[in-house]
């Protein structure tokens, strides 16, 4: 009897631990592309929950238009990183050399124009989103079943993950990034570009969000206000795993997934107070996060 | 404080200027005095006296907010916190407890404190860019809290039922319900708050938190305690957003859940960076000119943000110190030219 209940517990347990994973994997995709920008620009991206909001709506629309949601996969985020650049190279670029503070409070602003720029093109109510066909369904893990859909979100921002990294540590673009995030003056007299650099490193931020926006996009509700209710949620998640560290990001980010659902089987009315919670503790514990470095710094 | 405006306007061109814009030497022991009679003719230049009223608790809100970001330095995103603990506490301790609606108003301020003691205490150990982020974080905490805690709060339908329409004052009883009273009553705790602050900044210890703006580093060589200013200017900060947030419970009857909201939160850092952060009057002229921004656009827009963020971000590239503290910056450039 008692066996019985431990085993249907620990299925339980799994489930709820896997959809915490597939939900921290949406936090490490925001979480990522925060890390990215600052480590680069040393830039608090303040409208990343809006770009990531800008993200599902780019989504929707390429869906809408080709009924494809691989099509909307692929060329929301394209789209979104497109308005990144532009973003960057007119509005963050001239404020090179002021007060860290400025770019922070910009982006803040941006938050605003997006959000009321989103309502007047698609209107202020939700919309929904429907998960994939050949993506809805179950499958059998031996110890459950599992939402496909799930299961895909955690292969696609696993792949990211491993794209990302090749790309950083075995590439020669990768050594330029990661020598201009530790010293752009030295990068600059070696005769490289950094001001391009920063503007395709910003594009790649903004890319990541709206990905991870349209990942999102099937498991939770898409309306305007969704990109500022995720900002803190994706602050959260950055300040656990230390500022500027992409594996920090990572484990962070399912770290706090995790936490999440796990506190929503025991005490579902904590789930959302769950995470800011565990930032306050590890705050406490180590204010430069999990990964961080004390003070600044990639 | 003399002295303090005159290094400030004394710094050499060319080094990295201040936020703050020059004061204008021996006005600062007027500026409270001068700032109220200002206030004072606000109801006669404003369309509505409810406005009017809302320029007064939103600059109040947007001073407090000020003190911590344009004299301390510290970019606080979380503001609302300590705005909507202001003004739950005090309509849960009229509506819930039938206290004195001034008793309630003490409640709320002391509460709105204490939390600012809590959320500085565990904020001020992050360091830079951090702090803006974790004092965002820290007051979503606080958002999902009252959402939850719906019996208390009245969840998302906000805190009702606690109507206060008449305030005693020993012998005389004030109809709140009157809005020349109503704004006059406002308008008594806005000035016993500004006459605070003039004496606050006056102080030794305002000359400290505008040193740890100029330069930290320095200003904990020369030996002052940077974390407890800090923090003290953190607490300072949530009492008067508090006492904000209570006034803005009398006036409204109501405190809606969004008053807890990261929206509020940014209103604080538009308010105060349109009308010239760690400038005395700034915040109140950045209230002003957001709040009547506000009114007139949402009569032919409901997207009025959108005019909101785009005035924000030219603020940002082009007049960073604000309207105010761009005026101020003027006035004292034509005197040194003189």
């Amino acid at each position: 009897m008692t066996s019985a209940f431990a085993a249907l517990d620990l299925e339980l347990i799994a489930m709820q631990l896997f959809s915490g994973v597939a939900l921290g994997a949406v936090f490490v995709m925001l979480a990522l592309g925060l890390s990215i920008i600052f480590g680069m620009l040393g830039i608090v991206n303040f409208a990343h929950g809006n770009f990531f909001m800008v993200g599902a709506y780019a989504g929707v629309f390429v869906m809408e238009r080709t009924g494809s949601f691989w099509a909307a996969l692929l060329v929301g985020p394209l789209m979104v990183g497109a308005l990144g650049l532009l973003v960057e190279r007119f509005l963050i670029r001239p404020l090179a050399g002021r007060s860290p503070d400025d770019p922070l409070l910009l982006t803040f602003g941006l938050g605003y124009v997006l959000v009321e720029g989103v309502r007047i093109l698609f209107g202020s109510d939700g919309l929904p989103f429907a998960t994939p066909e050949e993506l809805s369904g179950v499958a059998d893990l031996g110890i459950g079943y599992f939402p496909i859909y799930r299961l895909f979100v955690v292969g696609v921002v696993a792949l990211v993950l491993v794209v990302l990294w090749y790309g950083l540590e075995r590439t020669r673009l990768g050594l330029i990034v990661r020598a201009g995030a530790r010293d752009p003056e030295i990068l600059r007299v070696l005769g490289i570009d950094i001001q391009r650099l920063w503007l395709w490193v910003f594009g790649l931020g903004i890319a990541l969000a709206a990905l991870g926006g349209v990942l999102a996009a099937p498991m939770r509700s898409v309306n305007p206000e969704m990109g500022n209710v995720v900002l803190g949620e994706a602050f959260a998640v950055t300040v656990i795993g230390g500022m500027g560290s992409l594996m920090g990001s990572v484990v962070a980010g399912l770290l706090v997934g995790i936490v999440v659902s796990m506190t929503a089987l025991v005490a579902p009315e904590m789930a959302s107070i769950a995470m800011f919670a565990f930032m306050a503790l590890v705050l406490l514990i180590r204010p430069q996060g999990l990964f961080g470095k004390p003070g600044l710094g990639v | 404080m003399q002295t303090l405006d005159q290094t400030v306007v004394d710094a050499p061109p060319g080094a990295v200027k201040p936020r703050r814009a020059p004061g204008v030497a021996g006005f600062s022991r007027w500026r409270a005095p001068l700032s109220i009679l200002a206030l004072l003719t606000l109801p006669f230049l404003l369309p509505s006296q409810a406005l009017a009223v809302n320029v007064l608790i939103y600059g109040l809100y947007a001073v407090g907010y000020n003190l911590l970001y344009g004299y301390t330095g510290l970019l606080s995103f979380g503001h609302a916190a300590f705005f909507g603990t202001g003004a739950y506490v005090t309509g849960i301790a009229i509506g819930a407890y039938g206290l004195h609606p001034l008793l309630a108003m003490g409640l709320g301020t002391v509460a709105a404190s204490a939390l600012a003691l809590t959320v500085g205490a565990v904020s001020i150990r992050s360091r830079g860019i951090y702090f803006a982020m974790v004092t965002l974080a820290l007051a979503q905490l606080v958002y999902y809290a009252a959402l939850q805690a719906s019996s208390w709060t009245g969840g998302e339908n906000g805190l009702r039922g606690f109507t206060v329409s008449r305030i005693g004052l020993g012998p005389v009883s004030l109809d709140i319900l009157d809005p020349q009273v109503k704004y006059l009553f406002v308008l008594a705790f806005v000035g016993a708050a500004l006459a605070l602050i003039s004496r606050i900044l006056a102080s030794p210890f305002g000359a400290a938190i505008e040193a740890i703006r100029e330069n930290e580093t320095r200003a904990r060589a020369c030996g002052f305690d940077v974390e407890r200013s800090k923090l003290l200017a953190f607490v300072l900060s949530g009492l008067f957003c508090g006492l904000s947030g209570a006034l803005s419970a009398i006036h409204l009857s109501i405190v809606p859940l969004d008053s807890l909201a990261y929206h509020t939160s940014g209103m604080a850092v538009v308010m105060t960076l349109v009308g010239g952060a760690g400038t005395f009057f700034g915040p109140f002229v950045g209230a002003l000119v957001v709040l009547v921004l506000e009114d007139v656009f949402s009569l032919w827009t409901p997207h009025w943000q959108l005019a909101l963020g785009t005035v924000f971000i030219l603020f940002v590239l082009f007049l960073p110190r604000g309207l105010w503290g761009s005026a101020l910056e003027r006035l004292s450039f034509r005197r040194r030219q003189s």
